[in-house]
């Protein structure tokens, strides 16, 4: 017990989760963003667009996170001098959150895209009866009904971009869990089974929410029909 | 022309000739700017702010020759794939052992094999690997790292195939089961010998889209110092300064290898719907969130209107409804309250239907002699619409 209080008086383990949830809410914020984007471009009656939005979710569903964090370190920054910021630690967590966001926007596009299989063929057709371009019915009838049908996957993506977050490590963020953990095993090898559970279970702590606002938002959500 | 079927042409009319002039342009707009995002992006490779040319041969010869391949690349992708083949054995284990768990009746058994499932799923896989790594370097065990990546791929995708599992049960029309009762059969023998196996058939393309997964996660082992493809290719990349170049090439081998496996799952439910009564699906839609059987029945709700999309009649019983069986019980509680099975007659749901009684707004002048001609219900409409 001793033991514990002065590990956590050592490191600072909150702070190290608090970076994972700060990389998790930048992540799916932008992801978000670009994933509706690619969602818009996935359903327009450009063939184009819709060719360029499923290469992209294609690509990024068979390309390991990791790789693409490396990139984003070794590639992008030391190669291509691509930087957000003067001071090393800001400017790797801005490109681990830029790594994330690249690859969890394919998942929001699939989630999304799973949600619009939801909305029933005559809410379409009725919007085109109206009168309504791509645009209009897009925005004012199917997106919102499509975004309530897919808050599970969502909530999904979500979990996942939480555990994900840990990647950043390949980031060189060393100031998130898996590093710290790393750091406080390497200098106190014999609590080892100790250390990684305070890890595992502020991972559980922190998913478990998420998990069941997801079921219960999802089920008061859902359009009934 | 003929109509495109996916969800895109729901949402606009078949273009007319105007229309098609309009894509065509717009097509030819969207073409020139992604040719303009490439030069642009080749450009800042030619050129980039005070480094080197990217694009020279001199950085990408040794990405690219035959030494960079028997050295570095296949050995990497050798241990990729050996970490990743263990690891998917491993899983299929762990998952059928622990789904079973979590179907059989002692309660105890069932707690224990949920709870750690459920913790399974939760903890990031890197936290497990680098775990692992410790603790096996600690205890003196030679290789530590490879069975770090093995060990921590197991129990995630372990935990994703138990709950597959489940759901594979849960997914049998409920005949199966009640005709191992009574044939005589205990509910465990019924389990064992008639439900998980089909469930394992209906399972297989979802296990072979997790294979994927767990390809994709091998790669988190260069982390924890393990020389798969990855980490050779940084390897190689930090020997001759071109690590863009390696990236790219081991890039473009884990996409070949990832998307070729992606199309054997979506190829695979055909062959194993052949096998089993339950539907055999080619995504693994229940894992991720913890504690989301209801989930599972959306997406698969979800999906179901994809099936109908043209004027087909819509599904009676929705895919997660398919009669009483093993684990229904537990399936309920969560289902998806949109529709109801019929062969479940405490599923159904009756519209709340409220017929407010029509109003007597006035007394009936002949009411007594017209009450036995069998018009009344008209008659009496009739008057009060006057």
């Amino acid at each position: 017990m001793n033991e514990f209080v002065q590990l956590f008086s050592q490191y600072n383990v909150p702070g190290a989760f608090l970076v994972n949830i700060e990389l998790t809410l930048w992540s799916a914020l932008f992801s978000l963003i670009l994933g509706v984007i690619l969602l818009m471009m996935r359903i327009s009656p450009i063939s184009s667009l819709r060719a360029v939005a499923g290469g992209y979710v294609e690509f990024f569903k068979n390309m390991p996170l990791t790789i693409i964090m490396v990139f984003m370190v070794l590639g992008a920054f030391a190669q291509l001098k691509l930087t957000f910021s003067d001071t090393f630690a800001t400017n790797f967590f801005w490109l681990a959150v830029t790594g994330l966001s690249l690859y969890t926007a394919a998942f929001v596009c699939e989630s999304l895209r799973s949600g619009i299989n939801t909305v029933p063929l005559g809410q379409a057709e009725a919007a085109r009866a109206l009168g309504l371009n791509f645009m209009q019915s897009a925005t004012h009838v199917i997106l919102p009904q499509a975004f309530r049908g897919s808050v599970a996957p969502l909530g999904n993506t979500l979990i996942a971009l939480l555990k994900n977050s840990t990647v950043a490590a390949a980031a060189s963020v060393a100031t998130e869990t898996s590093s710290l953990m790393s750091e406080m095993i390497e200098f106190h090898a014999n609590s080892i089974v100790g250390i990684f559970l305070i890890f595992a279970f502020g991972y559980v702590i922190l998913i478990i929410p998420i998990g069941a606002l997801t079921t219960v938002l999802s089920n008061k959500l859902a359009v009934r029909r | 022309m003929a109509r495109n079927t996916n969800e895109s042409s729901v949402l606009f009319d078949e273009p007319g000739p105007k229309g098609k002039r309009r894509i065509r342009i717009a097509n030819w707009i969207g073409a020139l700017v992604v040719a303009v995002v490439v030069v642009l992006i080749l450009m800042r490779l030619h050129n980039p702010p005070d480094g080197e040319n990217q694009l020279d041969w001199q950085l990408w010869k040794p990405a690219l020759d035959s030494e960079a391949w028997t050295d570095f690349y296949l050995p990497g992708l050798w241990m990729t794939l050996k970490a990743a083949v263990l690891a998917v054995v491993g899983s299929v284990l762990f998952g059928l052992i622990f789904g079973i768990g979590r179907l059989l009746p002692n309660v105890a058994v069932r707690a224990v094999s949920g709870v750690i499932v459920e913790f399974c799923r939760a903890v990031p896989v890197l936290m497990f690997m680098i775990f692992f790594w410790r603790f096996f370097s600690f205890a003196g065990i030679e290789s530590a790292a490879y069975w770090a990546v093995v060990l921590g791929l197991i129990l995630y995708n372990g935990s994703v195939v138990a709950e597959l599992v489940r759901s594979g049960v849960g997914n049998l029309p409920g005949g199966q089961r009640e005709a191992s009762l009574a044939l005589g059969l205990t509910t465990t023998q019924s389990l064992m010998q008639v439900e998980v196996p089909q469930a394992v058939y209906a399972m297989l393309p979802a296990a072979v889209t997790q294979l994927v997964v767990v390809l994709k996660d091998t790669a988190l082992g260069s982390i924890i110092m393990y020389t798969d493809l990855l980490q050779e290719s940084r390897r190689l990349g930090s020997m001759y300064f071109n690590i863009l170049q390696t990236l790219v090439v081991a890039g473009v081998v884990y996409f070949i290898v990832c998307a070729l496996l992606s199309k054997l799952a979506e190829w695979l439910p055909s062959r194993m719907q052949q096998r089993t009564a339950a539907p055999a699906e080619p995504e693994p839609v229940a894992p991720i969130a913890i504690m989301d059987a209801s989930n599972v029945n959306q997406i698969a709700v979800a999906k179901e209107v994809d099936e109908d999309r043209y004027g087909g009649v819509p599904r009676q019983y929705h895919a997660h409804h398919r009669g009483t069986n093993a684990s229904v019980r537990h399936w309920r509680q969560t289902r998806y309250e949109q529709g109801y099975d019929s062969t479940q007659p405490d599923s159904e749901r009756q519209p709340e239907r409220h017929v407010p009684p029509l109003p007597n707004l006035r007394p009936h002048p002949h009411g007594e002699g017209h009450k036995a001609d069998g018009h009344n219900g008209e008659r009496k409409d009739g008057h009060q619409s006057e």
